[in-house]
């Protein structure tokens, strides 16, 4: 990606800098991640970092009972019918297992340090545990939940019971066993939001499989010129959708 | 130990719009400059690549190119009985981080503030009397509108921003706004294409005898070369502006306009992925010495300058003041201090429409693709009998339906299941929206300090801000909102919904990157901590670039008059700073 580019402005850097000995301090910064760049625009052919496709087969983080309960969910909360296939064959829970084992589970980017304080819902997510800590304890507490009310797992309920449990998570009815700072809630927003996010992203994180979801809406996808459409008002758009990788 | 390096003439904090702009200037004037930038370094081929940049998750949803917390993250509350907890995740608005800044994923709305904004108090006290003004901390800016006018232009012809001009030396234009002060000439590019939406909705407007214009916008109508010689490309209206870089060179940022000229010049430096802990001051306090900076390997770096230039994001520049101990920290119980004072937001609103049989094209957009009315903005209407200041203008910007974020469906719609879906599957088509975007006035509530428990990955304290929305605001944007709901009758849709504005500002839903005020300009030392040049009073060799400057927020995006107080600040940095160093205005 950068390597070259990085490499090229050091060298240039160390050329400079041999004829000035008083930057000579300066080297060791530049064998340093720090970059300095001067007298040019950096540029190295092919970079860039593209996406790379998920791999659609196994399960990444999921155990196999979690991943069939997750499994029962999208399709629960994005059922088959004639406009898509459900969330399952739309690969909205492969989505989530390789969210939850890459970054975004690992809360890499997010602000994790002490003390962990209950607050305010205007103050947003205050608990210490990753996304991917928020679904394991999240799984587990419905599975307890659904084993003391039904004796079975929730994949094993009907679709009524099914949409019964998570109606009770998403108007706040049932209350799970989770931990102070992660509210039943918290928990039923992330796996809603995941689900989405899975049924509407580019198919290369692993759901929309098809572009299920934007063929149903018309969205055209990683389409990226209208020109020859913004005048045609109330016209609608000829084309079908296209992905990054180039499924049409 | 820090390791000492050789001196700079001047050295700027942050390579992002301003930042990109100061370190033009003063290089042109022959300044020897070095920019010490946080994040990455990020071009449009490699960073923002045709080829895989409309990628809503990644961008738009996981944010790449936003600053993350776990870089810096800031602590908030509503008010001082609160105890302020850190934003783990940012949510109300996304800060940038990297080369470009937050101009590399901005909408590209770009607005001047109007006189009446330069001189809020003053016009607003004669006009209504110094009674209507209490329980706000307004104030004049200490600059004027003839004096600015030109570095507003400025800005307009580096970007290319397309739009059409609604007052001319004085002379109102038909067809753009006739709120706007006035211009000494037209903007560089015709206006944007507009798609159905914002055209229903300036033909709905315009019938009720309101003035809709053409957003002036940052994403460009046509091809333009710049007075750098650095050339944009048109639009696509692919939809993939905010949160998103321009994979096709057309949304005007550092990257396009300045930093192909900027980088090959040989007085010009910048030191990436390098992050500025303070600005090392004598030890009488009135001069800065250096800036002590880490590179990603922990390395501490002195880097010293005959002037240092602050042009982090503005809430950044309110943080580093007060970690270097650059001006007084405001004192909310006692109204004294200046860093931190007067930090304003953005009071919004939005209205949803719902029809049957249409095709809106949503995904058709760009980030200031659309139209806007200010009849109701600013002081453009008469508050003589109504209980606040300010105002709001109203728009319908269509900046791209992408689908996590962007799926409208009725009010009473479940969120899930198949009713959902089938709602889902015929709004999308079906649906358009306008909004409302208010000013923000201060009060002494409201502002930015250290947070007392809470530190960054270095052990500095974070920000933190104490702010809801005023009650002057609240009425505002409510008797906007009013406004709105009578708008939105008229579009005879099959069903529609306008939002009101609550107390209690969230810190979850994203709202506007609109952050402004905490290091405000002025002409009285006691409430601006930077003079009308943007240099500190306290420490001369330091300005202060950016929203941070701001004595309020009006109710338009920020980014035009940024930009134009940053060649403000250049041209008094190079035409008389320099000749003479020291404080350009008597304290």
């Amino acid at each position: 990606m950068h390597t070259d580019a990085r490499s090229l402005s050091r060298r240039r850097l160390l050329a400079s800098v041999a004829a000035v000995p008083i930057l000579a301090a300066t080297a060791d910064f530049f064998s340093a991640s720090g970059r300095s760049i001067s007298g040019q625009v950096p540029w190295s052919p092919f970079a860039g970092a593209p996406p790379r496709p998920v791999n659609p087969l196994g399960w990444y983080f999921f155990t196999p009972g979690e991943a069939a309960a997750v499994e029962a969910i999208v399709d629960r909360l994005i059922p088959a019918d004639h406009l898509t296939p459900g969330g399952k064959d739309c690969g909205c829970a492969v989505f989530i297992d390789r969210q939850l084992a890459g970054s975004f589970g690992q809360a890499n980017s997010l602000y994790t340090k002490a003390p962990f304080a209950v607050g305010l819902p205007i103050q947003g997510y205050q608990g210490d545990l990753t996304p991917a800590g928020r679904y394991r304890l999240g799984l587990r507490a419905l599975a307890d939940y659904t084993h003391g009310a039904y004796k079975k797992d929730f994949v094993q309920l009907s679709p009524a019971e099914q949409d019964a449990v998570l109606n009770g998570l998403d108007t706040g009815k049932i209350v799970l066993k989770l931990k102070p700072g992660f509210s039943t809630r918290e928990f039923f927003e992330l796996v809603l939001q995941n689900t989405m996010e899975g049924f509407f992203a580019d198919p290369l994180y692993g759901g929309n499989r098809g572009m299920a979801s934007w063929k149903m809406l018309g969205f055209p996808g990683a389409r990226y010129d209208y020109r020859d459409h913004i005048d045609k008002h109330n016209v609608r758009y000829p084309r079908d959708p296209v992905s990054i990788y180039g499924e049409a | 130990m820090a390791r000492l390096l050789p001196k700079r003439d001047a050295v700027i904090i942050g390579l992002g719009w301003t930042g990109a702009i100061l370190a033009q200037q003063l290089t042109e004037a022959g300044l020897n400059v070095v920019a010490i930038e946080r994040g990455p370094w990020r071009d449009t081929a490699s960073d923002f690549n045709i080829a895989y940049i409309q990628d809503e998750l990644r961008y738009g949803i996981r944010k790449e190119l936003f600053l993350q917390p776990a870089v810096e993250a800031m602590t908030m509350r509503n008010n001082a009985a609160q105890t302020a907890l850190p934003m783990r995740d940012y949510g109300s608005f996304l800060p940038g981080h990297g080369v470009g800044g937050a101009g590399v994923h901005w909408n590209g709305a770009s607005w001047r503030f109007w006189d009446g904004d330069l001189q809020i108090r003053s016009q607003l006290t004669r006009r209504y009397g110094a009674k209507k003004l209490t329980g706000l901390q307004l104030q004049d800016w200490g600059v004027t509108w003839n004096e600015l006018e030109h570095s507003f232009d400025q800005f307009e012809y580096l970007c290319g921003i397309s739009g059409k001009a609604g007052n001319l030396k004085g002379q109102i234009q038909a067809g753009g706004n006739p709120f706007e002060s006035p211009r000494s000439r037209g903007y560089p590019t015709p206006p944007m294409k507009m798609s159905y939406a914002p055209s229903l909705f300036a033909r709905t407007v315009t019938e009720l005898g309101f003035h809709p214009f053409p957003t002036p916008s940052a994403n460009l109508s046509t091809a333009y070369v710049n007075p750098l010689g650095v050339a944009l490309g048109q639009c696509t209206y692919c939809g993939f502006c905010e949160r998103f870089g321009c994979g096709n060179y057309s949304k005007a940022s550092a990257q396009t306009t300045i930093l192909p000229v900027l980088m090959r010049k040989p007085n010009f430096e910048a030191r990436t992925e390098c992050e500025v802990l303070k600005i090392n001051l004598t030890p009488d306090g009135k001069h800065a010495r250096s800036v002590t900076y880490l590179d990603a390997q922990g390395v501490e770096y002195e880097q010293p300058g005959d002037m240092v230039l602050l042009c982090a994001y503005g809430l950044m520049n309110v943080r580093m003041m007060l970690l270097s101990r650059i001006g007084q920290p405001y004192d909310p119980v006692s109204g004294k201090g200046v860093v931190g004072r007067n930090y304003c937001y953005q009071t919004s609103a939005a209205a949803r429409l719902f029809f049957d049989g249409k095709n809106f094209n949503p995904f058709i957009g760009a980030g200031a693709l659309g139209q806007t009315m200010d009849d109701f903005n600013g002081d453009a209407f008469d508050h003589s009998h109504l209980d606040f200041v300010g105002g709001a203008q109203i728009n319908c910007i269509i900046t791209g339906g992408r689908p996590i974020g962007s799926r409208p469906t009725p009010p009473g719609t479940p969120r899930w299941g198949a009713k959902w879906k089938a709602e889902t599957a015929k709004n999308y088509q079906n649906s358009m929206g306008f909004a409302s975007q208010g000013s923000s006035y201060p009060v002494r509530e409201n502002y930015l300090d250290l947070d007392p428990t809470y530190t960054d990955r270095h052990g500095r304290p974070l920000l933190r801000m104490t702010f809801d929305f005023p009650d002057n605001d609240i009425a505002m944007s409510h008797y906007v909102s009013d406004r709105m709901e009578t708008i939105a009758k008229s579009f005879n849709a099959k069903s529609w919904a306008v939002s009101r504005l609550k107390k209690g500002w969230d810190a979850v839903p994203y709202q506007s990157t609109h952050n402004t005020g905490g290091a405000v300009m002025g002409a009285d030392p006691g409430t601006s901590a930077v003079n009308k040049y943007l240099q500190s009073w306290d420490v001369p060799n330091v300005f202060v670039i950016g929203a941070s400057a701001f004595g309020h927020n009006g109710g338009r995006n920020p980014t035009g008059t940024v930009g134009a107080l940053a060649y403000w600040a250049a041209e008094a940095i190079a035409t008389k700073y320099i000749k003479s160093p020291g404080a350009l205005v008597p304290a």
